[in-house]
């Protein structure tokens, strides 16, 4: 603020703006002042915090659209990639009781972790969860899809055994009714009743009676599933379904069980038959349940079905990345597959060796194209610049059928090199359905996404540079080496990260004209997840594809900077 | 630097050795194609070597030589090929009596700098060729396609009929296909359906941003800018996965919402990116000054912004609407049945039963983005001369 006396008084002549100097020489190192009064800093910052808001409010509603439809659905399949609830939501109570089983061991599981197995099954096969738990599991190991398919459909005849018994023993334990009496409370009795007479409501849900469950535990955990199936996923009349199986096999363990105090001491409805049936019980047939299990499929004795399991018990995997890079995880933590089954490996690293392949031959056709560009005249230059637009702009698809239609064995190129006898009739090249196929029609693709980055850098370098360089006396060579090269640089790297980012995850082209051999990791991640449905798997080969791309979109973005991609 | 170079006749030994060369080259093609190759090289030599100088020595009209010469050698095709050996044979005639005199009079020297060495020379027409192959392949597919999409047959190759340019080689009974096939007009419908809504959405989410991002201070404008470019980096199947997946959950899966959504989610970057590039070069004094008059921020956008950044946001509009209509991967996966977009049907057809009808389609497109190209084309230099960057 010193100077400003000077400047208002010495050489300069008096500007509008010299009272307000004045006078904030006069106010003596006080606060600058705006217009209204507040000081100029407060002010300004608020202008700025309100400019801030302003752009912000703008951007908002694109911002929460990507999110929502673009970035929201990329989170959901990484969580995939390692989501695996499905084991222990349909057998909870197998993956528990597996947790205190030895896996390291060479024993399979006793008899308690066989009676969770039926119960876990028992449901799941109601509820029809078994085949997906199935087809889960087979992913790590086959067989397990048969295994469980077969086990759904014969785990209902297990416990019959006991339901015949007790049926036999006593007509009362038949009907759905009298189980519903002593199981429900009275109060939802009487609703039921109420509910019955007129059936239009919705159905009261199954209330316990209270103090039953200290007398029949599992038969009270059976049954309420059973009462909640029934009435949420069938909305069936509670009161007329007769209990399943899996009723009768817990009703036979609680009445067996070595503590009959709370049996002898219940006296709540159907007493008598309640502990008639515990006497009688005690003589009853009994289910070896392992027995029974190994007698549906012989792999319930296999040790690795069980180990499976068990690994498989968390609710989230690392299985699904380890298979995607040819490993599984085993009983002693992740290993490589044996070499026969490893196919993602390979898949990689074609994937890697097509795209560099695709992006040195863009580098290598795009180069005199864009050289050629940047140094005709403007108008010659923009006549070119449309037979490179134009590919550019032309359906992905009319491309790729175009080179379907020329690279085929009858097709224009084959015809025209066996008119030309440069090729026998009956020895034409074999163009399509494999590496070469892809490497051509992507390299066509992908050129004018070289080539423009590379025309724009071009664009910029002074063509007297290279007249100056040889003027001193460079060779052509050398002057185009040491001078021009390293100056088109950024613009080589620009179009490569850009075409390499794309080629890395093309999936189009490879499908339809790469065959077998030209095809690359995208193809495996749509096989996975349209034909073999095994999505975790697919999800965790796009996270690694995934977070490939993001490192070069990264180095995109320092090197070159996403604002200065340019369209056309 | 152009027509500075003084040209000068060249030696006969020049230029005839010159042109042999080049009838050994063609010589080659034709050799093979009759089978004898030695023949054909050393026929092709000798006998271009001697027309040449025949030409440059005996006929010296230039006019009536070239001609002379492209009868000669259309006749000579006809008699070995036939028509098609006509058309080569009138196209050898035409190269080659241009070829002879451009070098014999010096032409080639005319407009390269004076002071290029024959090495050098050489070089510069060497380089020019090996441009024109790679403009060659650039264009040879799209072109292919066109006169194929008239075969008379269900071949995807030129029939002999076609190359006789017989008339009853020729049909348009695959555009028939396409106009009156249920498939194709269901998929038609559906892209023209789903494609301009999905535009719309990008286009207005999308310009608003850019305008916000264009502010000078926008706090996290680096990793915005990432986050809205992002659907363009992402492998399109990793899109499709994952949308697959999430629009599952929340029901918007094989609907039509769902797949508007998506397309107007790929198409955000190409509206932000040439919108962005539109408002570098606009000059926010007339904003100001609009408001300075009294016009609200409204009345601003409507009536001084957007006339001057429309050609940005049209283009950026026909980028999003390409997109939407050329997508394949995305509605594969989030599309159903009644989703069937143009380039899903033409996917299903390369894969499946392959139809000629894809190359009547194929057609149809290209002109549509021949249509598209030129619009851009001519938007962005209106916008150019709008915001006075270009002298023109």
């Amino acid at each position: 603020m010193s100077d400003i006396k000077n400047a208002t008084t010495a050489d300069t002549a008096p500007t509008p703006d010299d009272a307000l100097r004045t006078a904030d020489v006069a106010q003596k190192k006080g606060p600058v002042l705006a217009a209204d009064g507040k000081p100029l800093k407060k002010s300004l910052n608020r202008a700025l915090r309100l400019q801030k808001m302003r752009a912000l409010a703008l951007i908002a509603p694109l911002l929460i659209f990507v999110l929502v439809t673009f970035i929201a659905p990329i989170a959901d399949m990484l969580f995939r990639s390692v989501e695996n609830e499905i084991v222990s939501e349909t057998l909870p109570k197998t993956t528990a009781a597996l947790a205190r089983w030895d896996a390291k061991g060479d024993t399979i599981p006793d008899e308690t972790i066989f009676e969770a197995l039926y119960d876990d099954m028992f449901f799941a096969q109601e509820s029809k969860l078994h085949t997906r738990l199935g087809s889960r599991l087979n992913y790590e190991q086959t067989g397990v899809s048969s295994l469980f398919r077969k086990s759904g459909r014969r785990v209902e005849d297990m416990g019959e055994v006991y339901q015949d018994q007790f049926e036999d023993f006593d007509d009362f334990w038949k009907t759905g009714e009298n189980w519903n009496s002593i199981m429900g409370s009275d109060e939802w009795l009487a609703e039921m009743q109420a509910w019955n007479a007129n059936p239009d409501d919705r159905q009261p849900r199954f209330v316990l009676r209270k103090g039953i469950e200290d007398v029949l535990p599992a038969t009270t955990e059976s049954y309420e599933r059973f009462a909640e199936f029934v009435q949420v996923k069938d909305e069936d009349n509670l009161l007329k379904e007769d209990p399943w199986a899996i009723v009768y096999s817990s009703l036979y363990a609680d009445l067996t069980r070595a503590d009959t105090a709370a049996i002898s001491a219940y006296n709540g409805p159907a007493a008598a038959q309640i502990k008639a049936a515990a006497v009688a019980a005690a003589g009853f047939e009994t289910v070896n349940l392992s027995e029974a299990f190994f007698d549906i499929d012989k792999d319930w004795g296999d040790i690795d079905v069980w180990r499976t399991i068990k690994i498989y018990s968390p609710k989230f995997t690392n299985g699904y990345f380890l298979n995607a890079i040819d490993m599984q995880k085993s009983i002693d933590g992740p290993e490589m597959r044996p070499e026969n089954e490893r196919i993602y490996g390979i898949l990689f690293w074609r994937t890697m060796v097509m795209s560099v392949s695709i992006t040195l031959s863009c580098i290598l056709l795009g180069y005199p194209v864009a050289w050629i560009l940047a140094n005709l005249p403007t108008r010659s230059a923009n006549l070119l610049l449309i037979l490179v637009l134009l590919p550019f702009w032309t359906s992905l698809l009319v491309r790729t059928s175009a080179w379907k239609v020329m690279l085929q064995q009858q097709g224009v190129i084959n015809d025209t090199l066996v008119w030309l006898g440069l090729v026998a009739n009956d020895d034409r090249l074999v163009l399509i359905n494999n590496q070469t196929g892809t490497i051509i029609a992507m390299t066509h693709i992908l050129l004018p996404f070289m080539i423009l980055p590379l025309y724009s850098v071009m664009q910029t370098i002074q063509p007297t540079y290279l007249r100056a360089a040889k003027s001193l006396g460079a060779t052509n060579w050398t002057a185009f080496w040491r001078v021009y090269f390293p100056q088109s640089i950024p613009g080589i790297g620009a179009g490569s990260i850009l075409v390499f980012i794309l080629a890395i995850g093309y999936y189009i082209t490879p499908e339809i004209v790469g065959g077998t051999s030209g095809t690359f990791i995208s193809n495996r991640i749509a096989y996975h997840i349209s034909s073999s449905l095994n999505w975790g798997l697919g999800a965790a080969l796009g996270a690694i594809l995934l977070a490939a791309v993001l490192l070069l979109y990264y180095a995109y973005d320092k090197i070159v900077g996403i604002d200065n991609v340019k369209l056309g | 630097m152009v027509a500075l170079t003084p040209i000068s006749r060249t030696a006969p030994g020049f230029y005839v050795s010159v042109v042999a060369a080049f009838g050994a080259f063609f010589g080659v093609f034709i050799g093979t194609g009759q089978g004898n190759l030695i023949a054909g090289v050393i026929g092709g030599a000798v006998l271009m070597g001697a027309l040449a100088f025949v030409m440059t020595t005996i006929i010296k009209n230039e006019r009536a030589a070239r001609w002379g010469i492209t009868i000669l050698l259309a006749l000579g095709g006809y008699l070995l090929a036939g028509f098609p050996g006509l058309v080569i044979g009138t196209f050898f005639g035409w190269f080659f009596g241009f070829m002879t005199f451009w070098l014999y009079e010096g032409r080639y020297r005319a407009k390269v700098p004076p002071y290029l060495t024959p090495g050098q020379v050489l070089w510069h027409f060497s380089f020019r060729t090996i441009c024109g192959a790679i403009f060659v392949f650039l264009i040879t597919p799209i072109l292919v396609v066109m006169p194929l999409s008239f075969n008379a047959e269900d071949f995807f190759t030129f029939t002999p009929e076609m190359l006789r340019f017989d008339p009853a080689g020729y049909s348009l009974k695959h555009y028939r296909d396409f106009f009156t096939s249920s498939d194709w007009q269901n998929a038609l419908r559906n892209s023209v359906q789903i494609a301009p809504v999905a535009t719309l959405l990008s286009v207005t989410f999308g310009t608003l941003a850019a305008i916000g991002l264009s502010q000078p201070h926008v706090p996290f404008r680096r990793a915005i800018m990432a986050i809205l470019i992002s659907p363009m980096i992402v492998p399109l199947i990793i899109s499709a996965a994952g949308m697959y997946f999430f629009y599952s959950r929340v029901g918007l899966q094989g609907t039509y919402i769902g797949v508007v959504l998506a397309h107007a989610a790929l198409g955000i970057p190409f509206v932000i990116i040439t919108v962005t590039a539109t408002l570098v070069g606009f000059d926010r004094s007339l904003t100001r000054a609009a408001a300075n008059m009294g016009a609200n921020p409204v009345t601003t956008f409507f009536r001084v912004q957007m006339p001057l950044i429309l050609p940005g946001v049209i283009s950026g509009g026909l980028f999003a609407f390409i997109t939407s209509f050329d997508e394949v991967v995305v509605v594969l996966f989030v599309g159903s049945a009644g989703q069937k977009t143009l380039p899903w049907q033409m996917f299903i057809g390369l894969r499946e039963q392959i139809s000629p009808t894809i190359l009547a389609v194929a057609t149809i497109l290209v002109i549509i983005s021949i249509c598209l190209l030129t619009v851009v084309e001519l938007l962005r230099r209106r916008s150019e001369r709008l915001r006075g960057m270009s002298p023109a």
